[in-house]
């Protein structure tokens, strides 16, 4: 596929070389999370063997690597993602926390009674529940941009929910349920149209194609690391330096000081104002050793390999009898949410399991979408770089044991 | 297939699943109990006609998986005429038959029940066939709120 090869790139991920249930593993959930290249394995070994220490603080050389290789890490998720600078890179958990902070900063000091926030009806629960608390904090409302029957959003309906009172538009790069992929560099030219700053939710995106946060001109951008093939408990609060300055802190603790008196505290600048306390240093580091590792296969060719592996997945999904893809955009990411006849999906994920097939079953955290399409659940089979056409091969011989057994 | 798969969706299992028993709401109930499974979005919902400490009539409705609304089909049918004591005992052994397996279990007194002892090889699927007898449990105690098995 496209000078990208696949059987290379799967033996570069340990995890794959083996067999579940005396079968060779399919893992069908990345999106999820994703598996780990042994470079990201080990260059979190290698921190914790040679570089350890904490950072920003002491004077000693191990402290000074590790400082090195934290505020370096900064400056390669900058070069990925095509930020300015690397102060508007801020370390965080991951996606949840990313969106939390900026709701918790950016909205509790822009938002009262009467203003409103826009999200959308496919958003991952992390991209609707701290708006809700937010709006049950400050009285402000929540706006959905509705959605279609393809999972598509309806943009003609975006311009008249853009109103005056809007503070902030919330919205995903590609829905996890769904795939779908939102235009949101139209969205952002809309929402700056009328002065209103814009969070994309990244998570599903930057594993699949470039994304270059100049060119979407978004405020803020939130993704984790490992659903990006790096470590769990890291991920990225992107946000334009005009925008994160004039914030008030998330959290308090060390790090994110200039000076304390009992008397009063002067906060540290961006990015360090928003990373209180020692952060996940080795989780930095693996983050950095994934971008390398995404950076050497270019992400043009993962984006051409998923995509043919969509359509190859879509078509080959498509002739299994009584199956019905949930979320046909016209533009989609490598994700297929299904049904299969009215066997429900945790009975289609148990049999899978026993061929050694994993995919997610379930609501998928958007119960929304799942409610607009009047399903409790779908199953979902999520490729990722690693994928095989053999490894959907075997995700339709699965779907043909579960019409067997439920026949 | 495998055994254990077999052992999991035996016949009476899809039987049951697909034409569940007692899928109504009883006329004239005088408890209910709403359940609700949040891992894989099951909801179900248990009405009750209770006189003095029997259970004369129960029905269910609601959406789950096979095992789900097989257990929940199968318990129907268990618990009518019992007493709550009965009942209460029999949800025992059917938690210990899902969660242990068979041994130590007396099958016997299960009936049909003991056709949910393949769940025991799929940890993840004990809630799936607990749902109905918590929320049974919950209306037997007129405890009308929705259940949760998280
Ligand atoms: C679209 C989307 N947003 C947010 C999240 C939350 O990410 P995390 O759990 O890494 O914070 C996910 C993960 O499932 C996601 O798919």
């Amino acid at each position: 596929m496209s000078g990208f090869d696949v059987q290379k790139v799967r033996a570069d991920f340990p995890i794959l070389r083996q067999e579940v249930r005396g079968r060779p593993l399919v893992y069908l959930d990345s999106a999820a999370t994703s598996q780990k290249p042994q470079a990201v394995i080990d260059s979190i070994v290698r921190f914790y063997q040679h570089d350890n220490a904490n950072v920003h603080r002491g004077v000693h050389v191990l402290s000074e690597r590790a400082t090195e290789a934290y505020e370096g890490a900064r400056e390669t998720v900058r070069r990925f993602i095509n930020a300015r600078d690397a102060k508007e890179i801020i370390f965080v958990r991951g996606t949840t926390e990313a969106i939390n902070l900026v709701a918790q900063t950016y909205g509790r000091k822009h938002l009262g009674p009467g203003n409103e926030v826009l999200i959308t009806h496919i958003e991952h629960h992390a991209n609707i529940v701290p708006w809700r608390m937010l709006c049950e904090q400050t009285g402000a409302v929540l706006k959905v941009i509705p959605v279609d029957e393809r999972g598509e959003l309806k943009l003609d309906a975006v311009d008249a929910l853009m109103t005056e009172r809007t503070r902030i538009l919330a919205v995903t790069h590609v829905s996890n349920a769904l795939g779908t992929v939102v235009p949101v560099k139209e969205l952002t030219r809309r929402a700056h149209a009328k002065g209103i700053p814009v969070l994309v939710d990244g998570a599903q995106a930057v594993t699949h194609f470039p994304v270059d946060v100049q060119d979407l001109g978004c405020d803020f951008y939130a993704f984790s690391g490992h659903k990006m093939f790096g470590p769990t408990g890291i991920g990225v609060l992107y946000g334009r330096l005009e925008r994160l300055e004039p914030l008030p802190p998330y959290q308090g603790g060390g790090d994110m000081i200039l000076s304390v008196t009992m008397e009063k505290v002067t906060y540290n600048r961006v990015p360090h104002r928003f990373e209180a306390g020692t952060p996940d240093l080795a989780g930095a580091v693996g983050l950095a050793a994934a971008i390398e590792y995404l950076e050497a296969l270019g992400m043009a060719n993962v984006a051409a390999h998923d995509q043919e592996l969509l359509a190859y997945a879509t078509k080959a999904l498509e002739s299994v009898p009584g199956l019905r893809i949930v979320g046909t955009a016209r533009e989609k990411s490598a994700v297929l949410s299904f049904l299969l006849e009215d066997i429900h999906p945790h009975d289609v994920g148990t049999i899978l399991d026993r061929e050694g097939i994993c995919i997610r079953t379930g609501h998928h955290c958007a119960q929304p979408v799942m409610q607009y399409f009047k399903v409790p659940a779908t199953s979902r089979a999520s490729l990722a770089l690693y994928n095989t056409t053999e490894d959907v091969d075997a995700l339709v011989r699965g779907l043909h044991k579960v019409l067997e057994v439920f026949k | 297939m495998s055994s254990d798969l077999s052992d999991l969706y035996q016949e009476v299992v899809l039987e049951h699943s697909k034409r569940p028993r007692n899928y109504r709401v009883v006329e004239g109930h005088n408890r209910e109990a709403a359940g609700h499974n949040p891992l894989c979005g099951d909801q179900l919902s248990v009405t009750l006609k209770v006189e003095g400490d029997v259970i004369r009539d129960i029905g269910f409705q609601g959406q789950g998986c096979a095992i789900s609304k097989a257990s929940a089909s199968l318990m129907t049918g268990a618990v009518k005429d019992k007493t709550r004591a009965e009942a209460e005992a029999l949800f025992e052994r059917v938690h210990k038959l899902v969660t242990e397996g068979p041994e130590g279990v007396d099958v016997d007194a299960l009936g049909k029940l003991a056709v949910l002892s393949g769940v025991s090889e799929f940890p993840a699927r004990v809630k799936c066939a607990s749902l109905a007898w918590h929320t049974l449990r919950a209306a037997l105690e007129g405890r009308g709120e929705a259940v949760s098995t998280e």
